[in-house]
């Protein structure tokens, strides 16, 4: 690691580098900030951008600088900001890292000694590990919208949840675990005490300014509650949990998807929530319809859809998320 | 041979996705091969092509032994074959980490259902595939260790190498892995090419399928005994790190044996044609798996080489 650029009270530090073929460096780089006149206190990684079309992510990294660099003062742990894990992805707008064929969450914890880009994973997680928390920021993919949500495995249930219910969030998804889920950034790093904490929000491609200011309040109050930041939090949001109550709305047949409703609302049961159409014929080639009463906390965004393409998500039972309480915390 | 579509699936302005397989035989479900699951395998797609060929007239000169069944998918996905995409065009997902799938599930969960579901009967499971990373190899079978697999059945392909491989996380939802935990005795083949056709090795892999179908009594089929194949561990050959970027020049092959300190490959300064590095052989082996594409980055794995020629 080597510090480059003064930046207000952080550090541009470059985690990794390699050289791509034709005279150009990859450089991972993150901002660095450490309280002012004390020791570095607790650590917080807040990392983005491991899919290069998610970008709801950089909108919480930018609102995260500019408060700490507002009040440097309210600072008292150690705050790393990643925001672009994949930066060829983001620079080429592509969800994965072009011209390698794993997924970029599916390579973790990395090789030091495997490809190029398994040893650039395995610097930036070494870089990380040994942070009190990481917050690992997610945004769907191009073809869903979601709820600010956190994800957590049913493994880590214990050791996570507390802290996913500082975070200002809609709602809390706890899933049974995936063998695959094993290579993420954040089973890997909380494989080794470093509770990182998966949030998803928004879709692919696009900013959702209100999700980011939510999202970036959460981290705020987080950091409050664990002593890294000492300045005013105001919560908007309170989570419900949700332990695999989920119905999952996939087409079954081909088309353009035309929803109905809006992301975000409670359904009653029969409620249509779109049609699959086909533009050539002006026919509807299949209804949605909701199959029980719930919150529709996943929309489908992008409209071609093929039988399984994923619809929508139904949150089955409890309150609607957003309860509209507003709690300041100074 | 009986050609049968096995999954269809409607899809936005084009002709349904049908995915075809031709089975062999009949009674005892002996062997299913499986090719083309990714857009760009072409040679895997020829290499399946030449074996329903070939079974075929097999078949009809009464080749098959009683009780034996045999079922060939050359291409698994043809909806992605046409358009020259390597995984699913929609949203980029690897049907080749989908296994085994899940009928109610996207897509690609979908369409690796529905051939799960048709291969997974059967006692053994031959994959024609290729890897994640581009370059070429020597052809071989490769096994992962999963606590089921048999490295010794692999011998029986008669090919070069039987190479046994640890499985990471995101291998546990391949075709391959899949198969061994439903009991199947599953083997990946791979040839040296993918997207272009290599007739000498895919001939090769052809004869190797062929002599494994003749040596498990499923097919009465004359043929040479191949190699004595060398069984290698994946984790022990040696990999050799770019530690330049620049223009990538090959100077040695998959199969080719080489000497400690003989140079495998220059890299150039893209812009100035100046040698930068050259890439030496630690040791004596020989070279298993090369980098083919011209550019290259630091720390990529430029060759694998077996150096432990005895085990």
């Amino acid at each position: 690691m080597s510090p480059e650029k003064e930046k207000a009270s952080g550090t541009v530090v470059t985690v990794a580098r390699t050289d791509l073929p034709v005279r150009e460096q990859l450089m991972l780089q993150k901002m660095h900030y450490v309280p002012e006149a004390e020791d570095a206190g607790k650590r917080i990684c807040l990392v983005t951008g491991i899919h290069g079309d998610e970008l709801e992510g950089q909108l919480v990294a930018y609102q995260v600088n500019r408060r700490i660099q507002e009040h440097p003062e309210f600072l008292h742990g150690t705050v790393d900001i990643y925001p672009a894990m994949n930066p060829l992805g983001i620079n080429t707008i592509k969800r994965g890292i072009p011209g390698f064929d794993l997924d970029m969450n599916r390579t973790f914890p990395g090789d030091e000694q495997g490809s190029m880009i398994e040893y650039f994973v395995n610097q930036a997680f070494m870089d990380m590990e040994g942070a009190d928390f990481a917050i690992d920021l997610h945004a769907s993919n191009i073809f869903l919208r979601e709820l600010p949500q956190v994800r957590i495995s049913e493994e880590t249930e214990e050791m996570l949840l507390p802290y996913a219910q500082l975070l200002n969030l809609d709602f809390i998804w706890i899933h049974g675990a995936a063998t695959v889920l094993q290579s993420t950034l954040a089973h890997s790093l909380n494989d080794v005490g470093t509770r990182c904490l998966v949030v998803e929000m928004g879709v692919g491609m696009r900013l959702t300014q209100e999700y980011a200011s939510q999202v970036t309040e959460g981290i705020f109050n987080l950091m409050r509650h664990e002593g890294i930041w000492e300045g005013p939090t105001r919560l908007t949001h309170f989570p419900v949990t949700c332990r695999d109550q989920v119905e999952f709305l996939n087409a079954n047949a081909a088309g353009i998807f035309i929803p109905s409703v809006q992301h975000d609302i409670h359904l009653k049961k029969g409620q249509t929530i779109g049609v699959i159409a086909d533009p050539l014929t002006g026919t509807d080639r299949e209804t949605i319809k909701a199959p029980q009463d719930g919150l529709l906390f996943t929309l489908r965004e992008y409209p071609v859809v093929y039988p399984g393409s994923l619809l929508g998500r139904i949150f089955v039972s409890g309150p609607k998320a957003r309860s509209g309480k507003e709690e300041d915390k100074a | 041979m009986k050609e049968e579509v096995i999954f269809s699936l409607d899809t936005p302005y084009r002709e349904s996705c049908r995915i075809r397989a031709f089975s062999f035989g009949s009674g005892h479900k002996t062997c299913a091969v499986v090719a083309g699951i990714r857009g760009n395998e072409v040679q895997q797609m020829y290499v399946a092509s030449l074996l329903v060929n070939k079974l075929r007239r097999l078949e009809e000169e009464n080749g098959f032994l009683r009780d034996h069944q045999v079922l060939v998918i050359p291409c698994a996905n043809p909806f992605s074959m046409n358009v020259n995409s390597r995984f699913w065009p929609m949203d980029q997902t690897d049907i080749n980490r989908m296994f085994p799938g899940y009928d109610k599930g996207e897509t690609t969960q979908r369409i690796a259902d529905s051939i799960f579901q048709v291969v997974r009967k059967y006692e053994y499971g031959i994959h024609l595939a290729s890897f994640y990373l581009p370059g070429d190899f020597i052809p071989h079978v490769r096994i992962m260790n999963t606590g089921y697999e048999n490295a010794g059945l692999g011998n029986l392909f008669g090919l070069p190498f039987v190479v046994v491989s640890e499985p990471t996380p995101f291998d546990t939802t391949t075709l391959n892995y899949n198969w061994q935990i439903w009991d199947a005795k599953a083997f990946s083949v791979y040839t040296r090419e993918t997207e272009m056709i290599d007739s000498q090795s895919a001939k090769m892999a052809r004869n190797g399928i062929l002599r494994f179908l003749n040596r498990v009594g499923c097919i009465r089929y004359p043929s040479s005994n191949g190699f004595l194949p060398t069984v290698v561990e994946e984790k022990k050959m040696l990999k050799i790190h770019t530690e330049h970027a620049g223009i990538f020049h090959r100077l040695r092959d998959p199969g080719d044996e080489v000497e400690e300190g003989e140079i495998l490959a220059e890299i150039l300064d893209p812009l100035t044609g100046d040698i930068t590095d050259r890439i030496k052989a630690p040791a004596h082996g020989i070279v298993f798996f090369a980098m083919r594409q011209p550019l290259i980055s630091i720390h990529e794995i430029a060759f694998r080489i077996i150096t432990d020629l005895h085990s």
